[in-house]
């Protein structure tokens, strides 16, 4: 036996291409060419994680996304006229079609609809983005302080929010606008509280998650203070998922502060906003020339919702898709 | 699992006092007076006050709520401001309208989109999952007036189906009739709930053939349909089951913005006009009845996902 | 043997079997590269190998499958001469599950949780129309009563989760040999399981091929449980085959370099005395870290007591510069002794000691120094390192807490730290994800050692690693030992492991102390019968050891009887062989002390347990 060892041993440091088929006739034993210097790496654990490029359809978004930014900055500067001007003031009447001077017509009470939908964009997206960042400074920190704190004073928090998110977002948002009456910051207010509660939740989730991590554990056994777990320890970890589900919440928030101007709770008249703009026109559908009115601020909201939901989807599938099954 | 749903139940009673609070508290912030509201500009300080001990606004708070949160679980609402008739009545003429639609909708849209999401889930990446996840995914982020508007022109400029809106009695009415009667309100509101509930279902299926016990079906030998149907679905009836009431209770939010849209007489229509008026009584009552709705789907939700969990069926 | 009647049939064979992965870009990773093997009737053939080796998925192609994301690239895979791997799924489905079975690692997650037991082991022959019904819950029954479960009767009546784990790992086996296959595939069928409850399964599995007659192939990184069970061994890396051979050939006389090192990483069980030798200087010392009478628990405490005790009545003292290993099944309160030692869970009752002075129970009112000086090192490297901070800022951050180090000094620091774990100094630029499993454990010592500890708590740090990497390891942790001077706790379920580090021993069972003295004391008789039947179920890679172990009387009762925690005598009662009825079942043990402190809690004699 240990002559046969040794013999391979030298094969194998002499010539590495052959040490095979010899042995394999005694014992039906196969031992592979070798190379004595070749040490054996431990393999890899996983495949490299690939690098985050955005697919066609997320440039699609990111298309449309830059666009109704630039339109909603812009908007008083590139407007041919203003919110509520008339372009034709020599001849009134009501949803006239496309013409050169009104591109998409004109409304309800003759003014033109682009530029409206271009003022439009920039108060429907401005209230939206806003309330959204309201949502998440009141979520994120009351959801991450839940996580952290004591099971008391997170099972408090906790019950108080669930209440709230057992209601339909609608019904509370007319609540609201019954008691207080609606103006631009109501709105925004409404929405982001109302919101806060979606975004206490992930939030919260998202916090327990990481604090059971044995990294977080091991930064509480050297003696680390609160605020370097939660800067350095939690805040990192979350932040991926939290900046993707900031842009599925602007979407919701669009659509709700959207579905209150239609209702006529939102932005009032003669202000512009996209959900507004729907339900001044309505009448267009019943006896208008053209169903422009109704259908551009519509296909606005639409266009913009789907663009945010494009880009959320390419980044939410490379973080691992878990954000779709919070929604 | 009974101590389970007991739990749930509680968790629900105490929702409903919270929502009960949260409506009747959100009301009584109101600015104006209800009285002053009522009676307008020239009443009276004596009418005033008269007016308000009628409606009991001068018990202390916590009388009032008491005596409202028992008139409302005892079908006594109060009295409208708007319209001085009792809210129950005005709710008894028009609840059947929104019963009808939700009820059709539930019954047209939910197989549909489910057999859609489930179909999905069995061939996922093909052309067919593909298309349907971008008409979905369109869906979900497009506000309700665009689906209708769509609809409105295909249907009544398209099809030259007349009026866009049609309602009148619906007594003795065939399933049809009654479709083709409230067709675009039904229409708008399943397309509403087909774009979360087909996402839903086909990430629950999908999420049930991804586990190992369905690659140990494929390994033995198990026909695909059999492992659709017996391995995956039993396991993801349960999510299925929570994603069809919570859609159910999206309804209750859809169905507001399509009532309004196509100006049809039903509850929805009732409570935004409440708000308009600021009939503090009105949105009381029908605020709480929505909430209720809502609630008693959400428990209709989890107690389904108990119940679909072997788990919890054959304790140890 | 069965393998001599049919001994020429081969049943299936890889003929330069390639398989690639495809990725996000379409380009294909080869991950099998042309490998060549067969399994004959009756021959059961081992593939062996590391993580990404290649091993499962080389299985699988038995199968005609690959899991998503993978292809066949080239070669062939011939099950009784037919090419399964350019067969439809239509083609394949009469082969699988019939004739070809495949056995999961974990059989918790391939049960499905919804139908009963009895239906998904009688589904493949039942829907193959080989067996009728009736004919198929036969078999099964029959199945049931070799495989040596209980209440055979109605146990495929019960739902996946109404069953324990070494249970449902041999349902898993019914459920494939229930279609009489010609081939089972056996993926890691042991690997998740306790040392007791692995011989409990490769004894029933071995019996049950042995029986059916049929051709296995067997995946598993660990050798010692393939001397037990395979005729032949195929010895993989990186996707190619490095050896292959006879059990006993390649038991006995490895050739590859690879495969010596597969060898050698297995660690023999030492015989007594042969714990390593430090010195004695320290000796004299106070205990660097000590508790005194722990009981330990979590949820609501009643009467002083929590509510689910975990550890009952256990000292420990740990001298400057030794090991103490902690060994004992999962659930025995090995962690959880850890984390009393960490401050992360204060004992209900009971005291801790660090250099002769008392410690503070709860981690919060413990002093910056007390924390500097105890350190911790957790079993999954993974969830250990914050996926977010780059390994220079992961080892920096003690050294900047602890020393205040900063700037140049810290690098400098750092660079040492990686060099005293044997990694590149370029790796302080990396993120966790980049490295392999092993060099994050490394880290992860890396990390307890930057803050100069006097006891390192290793909690079942090699577990989650693969032999050879495992191996490593531990040599790692000698030398930092010899090198340092700094005391391990050593946690452990793995007998061989702990013994060939520890200079101490503390054996658990049930949270409680069974015995405890120097290593080569608790391994030389006399013995507590529940530290024998842990010594006697280290694996030995040797063949015929599986049969001789089995027949021992410690396996007889220790191996399928349970552990009983809220026992008021001796925990260890229903699986003791000695067991004397009216004493060990009502009265807990008396402690017994030698004077070589070596303690053994036992009813018995000390010298009836030699």
């Amino acid at each position: 036996m240990s002559k046969s060892t040794s013999s391979s041993k030298i094969t194998g440091k002499s010539s590495s291409k052959k040490t095979t088929a010899k042995s394999t006739v005694e014992h039906n034993h196969f031992v592979a060419p070798y190379d004595a210097s070749v040490s054996f790496d431990e393999l890899p654990d996983a495949p490299q994680p690939s690098k985050f490029r955005f697919s066609f359809t997320g440039w699609v978004g990111i298309i449309i996304v830059t666009f109704w930014i630039i339109i909603a900055i812009t908007g008083p500067f590139i407007a041919p006229y203003g919110e509520n001007d008339l372009p034709f003031p020599d001849a009134y009447s009501e949803f006239q079609v496309p013409q050169p001077g009104a591109w998409l017509g004109t409304d309800v009470t003759d003014r033109d609809i682009l530029s409206r939908l271009i003022y439009g964009a920039g108060r429907t997206i401005g209230i939206a983005f806003l309330a959204t960042t309201l949502a998440y400074v009141l979520g994120v920190i009351l959801g991450i302080g839940a996580a952290i704190s004591n099971p008391k004073v997170d099972m408090i928090i906790s019950r108080i929010n669930d209440a709230i998110l057992s209601l339909p977002t609608i019904m509370l948002g007319l609540v609201v606008v019954a008691a207080i009456g609606s103006s631009i910051p109501v709105l925004i207010c409404t929405a982001g509280v109302i919101y806060a509660s979606v975004v206490f939740r992930l939030a919260r989730a998202l916090g327990q998650e990481i604090m059971v991590m044995d990294f977080v554990e091991a930064a509480r056994v050297r003696g680390e203070g609160l605020w370097w777990i939660i800067s350095r320890e939690i805040w990192p970890n979350a932040r991926m998922p939290l900046m993707t589900d900031f842009g599925l919440r602007l979407i919701y928030i669009i659509l709700f502060v959207s579905s209150l101007s239609f209702l006529g709770l939102g932005v009032q008249p003669p202000q512009a906003d996209w959900g507004s703009m729907v339900r001044e026109n309505l009448g267009a559908l019943q006896y208008g020339t053209s169903v422009i009115p109704v259908i551009a601020p519509a296909i606005a909201i639409a266009t913009l919702t789907v663009g945010i939901n494009l880009i959320v989807d390419d980044v939410s599938a490379f973080s691992g898709g878990k954000l779709s099954k919070r929604l | 699992m009974l101590p389970l749903i007991i739990k749930r139940l509680g968790i629900g009673l105490i929702t409903v006092i919270a929502v009960s609070l949260i409506i009747f508290l959100g009301t009584k912030i109101l600015p104006g007076d209800a009285a002053q509201i009522r009676l307008g500009q020239e009443a009276t300080e004596a009418n005033i006050a008269a007016f308000r001990a009628r409606l009991g606004l001068d018990q202390p708070y916590y009388l009032q709520y008491i005596n409202w949160l028992f008139g409302f679980f005892t079908g006594d609402m109060g009295t409208s401001l708007a319209s001085d008739k009792p809210i129950t009545e005005l709710i008894y003429d028009r609840y059947e309208n929104t019963v009808y639609v939700a009820t059709l909708t539930a019954l047209i849209g939910v197989p549909i989109s489910l057999a859609l999401g489930i179909f999905a889930a069995m061939f996922p990446g093909s052309l067919y999952d593909r298309f349907l996840t971008m008409i979905s995914v369109s869906l979900v982020a497009s506000p309700e007036f665009l689906t209708a508007t769509i609809l409105v022109l295909i249907f009544v400029f398209g099809m030259g189906w007349g009026n866009a809106v049609v309602v009148g009695s619906i007594e003795g009415k065939g399933f049809f009739e009654l479709y083709r009667h409230f067709a675009l309100p039904i229409t708008t509101l399943c397309f509403v709930i087909a774009s979360q509930l087909i996402r839903m279902s086909r990430a629950a299926v999908l999420n049930v053939m991804n586990s190992p016990y369905i690659e140990m079906a494929i390994l033995k030998g198990v026909p695909r349909r059999r492992i659709i149907f017996r391995h995956a679905l039993l396991n993801a009836l349960g999510p299925i089951v929570n994603v069809v009431a919570l859609n159910l209770a999206y309804l209750v939010t859809g169905v507001i913005v399509v009532e309004v849209y196509f100006g049809y007489p039903g509850l929805a229509t009732l409570i935004v006009q409440g708000v308009q008026t600021r009939d503090f009584i009105l949105i009381q009552g029908l605020g709480m009845l929505f909430c209720l709705t809502y609630v008693i789907l959400m428990l209709i939700a989890d107690i389904a996902a108990f119940a679909s969990n072997a788990r919890l069926r054959h304790p140890k | 043997m069965a393998k001599q009647t049919h001994k020429d049939e081969i049943i299936f064979e890889a003929k330069n079997l390639q398989i690639s992965a495809i990725r996000d870009d379409g380009s294909e990773l080869p991950i099998v590269k042309g490998v060549d093997f067969n399994v004959k009737r009756g021959e059961v053939v081992a593939l062996i190998g590391e993580s990404g080796s290649g091993k499962t998925t080389i299985s699988l192609a038995s199968l005609g499958y690959c899991k998503p994301g993978l292809k066949f690239a080239g070669g062939e895979a011939l099950f009784k001469g037919q090419d399964v791997s350019k067969m439809t799924t239509d083609e394949l489905r009469p082969i699988r599950g019939e004739k070809v079975a495949y056995l999961a690692q974990s059989a918790a997650a391939t049960f499905n949780p919804s139908i009963r037991i009895n239906e998904q082991v009688t589904e493949a022959p039942i829907l193959h129309k080989t067996k009728t019904k009736e004919q198929a819950d036969k078999k099964a029954l029959e199945l049931y009563h070799a495989l040596e479960l209980p209440d055979p009767e109605n146990i495929g009546n019960r739902f996946p989760h109404q069953v324990s784990g070494g249970q449902l790992q041999r349902l898993m086996a019914a459920m494939a040999l229930c279609g009489d296959p010609d081939l089972l595939v056996l993926d890691e069928p042991t690997t998740a399981l306790d040392v007791t409850t692995q011989i409990e399964v490769l004894k029933a599995f071995k019996a049950v091929i042995k029986q059916q007659g049929a051709a296995a192939i067997y995946v598993t990184h660990d050798l010692a449980v393939v001397a037990q069970i395979a005729d032949h061994i195929v010895v993989l890396y990186n996707g190619e085959v490095k050896e292959a051979g006879p059990t006993d050939v390649l038991i006995n006389s490895p050739q590859h370099p690879y495969t010596k090192r597969l060898m050698e990483a297995i660690r023999p069980m030492p015989e007594a005395g042969l714990g390593e030798d430090v010195g004695d200087e320290h000796l004299r010392d106070v205990p660097v870290l000590e508790v005194n009478e722990i009981d330990a628990g979590y949820g609501k405490i009643v009467n002083g007591m929590p509510s689910s005790l975990i550890l009952k009545d256990v000292n420990v003292s740990i001298k400057r510069g030794k090991t103490v290993g902690i060994i004992g099944e999962s659930g025995c309160g090995k962690s959880t002794l850890a984390r009393v030692f960490a401050g992360l869970l204060p004992p209900a009752n009971g005291s801790i000691a660090l250099d002769g002075e008392v410690l503070a129970p709860s981690l919060k009112q413990r002093s910056h120094e007390e924390l500097r000086k105890i350190q911790f090192v957790y079993q999954m490297a993974d969830t250990a390192l914050n996926p977010r901070q780059r390994i220079g800022d992961i080892l920096g951050r003690p050294l900047e807490f602890y020393h205040g180090l900063s700037g140049k000094k810290k690098t400098a620091r750092v660079n040492d730290l990686l060099e005293m774990v044997e990694l590149p100094s370029q790796f302080a630029q990396r993120y966790p994800h980049e490295l392999s499993g092993g060099q994050k454990q490394r880290i992860n010592l890396a990390r307890a050692l930057a803050s100069d500890p006097e006891v390192v708590l290793c909690d079942e740090v090699t577990s989650a690693l693969d032999t050879i990497v495992g191996a490593n390891v531990i040599e790692l942790l000698k030398r930092l030992r010899r090198d340092l001077g700094v005391s391990f706790v050593f946690i452990s379920h793995d007998l061989s492991t702990v013994a060939s580090f520890a200079d101490e021993i503390v054996v658990l069972y049930a949270g409680r102390v069974a015995e405890q003295g120097p290593t080569d004391q608790v391994l030389s008789p006399p013995y507590h019968p529940y530290t024998r039947l842990l010594i006697s179920s280290v694996p030995e890679p040797r063949v015929g050891w599986l049969e001789d172990m089995t027949e021992t009387k410690e396996a007889v009762s220790g191996i399928s009887g349970t552990v009983d925690i809220d026992a008021i005598g001796c925990p260890f009662f229903k699986r003791c062989p000695h067991a004397i009825t009216g004493t060990c079942d009502t009265t807990a043990p008396p402690r017994q002390i030698d004077n070589n402190n070596h303690i053994i809690e036992c009813h018995l004699d000390t010298k009836d347990l030699l």
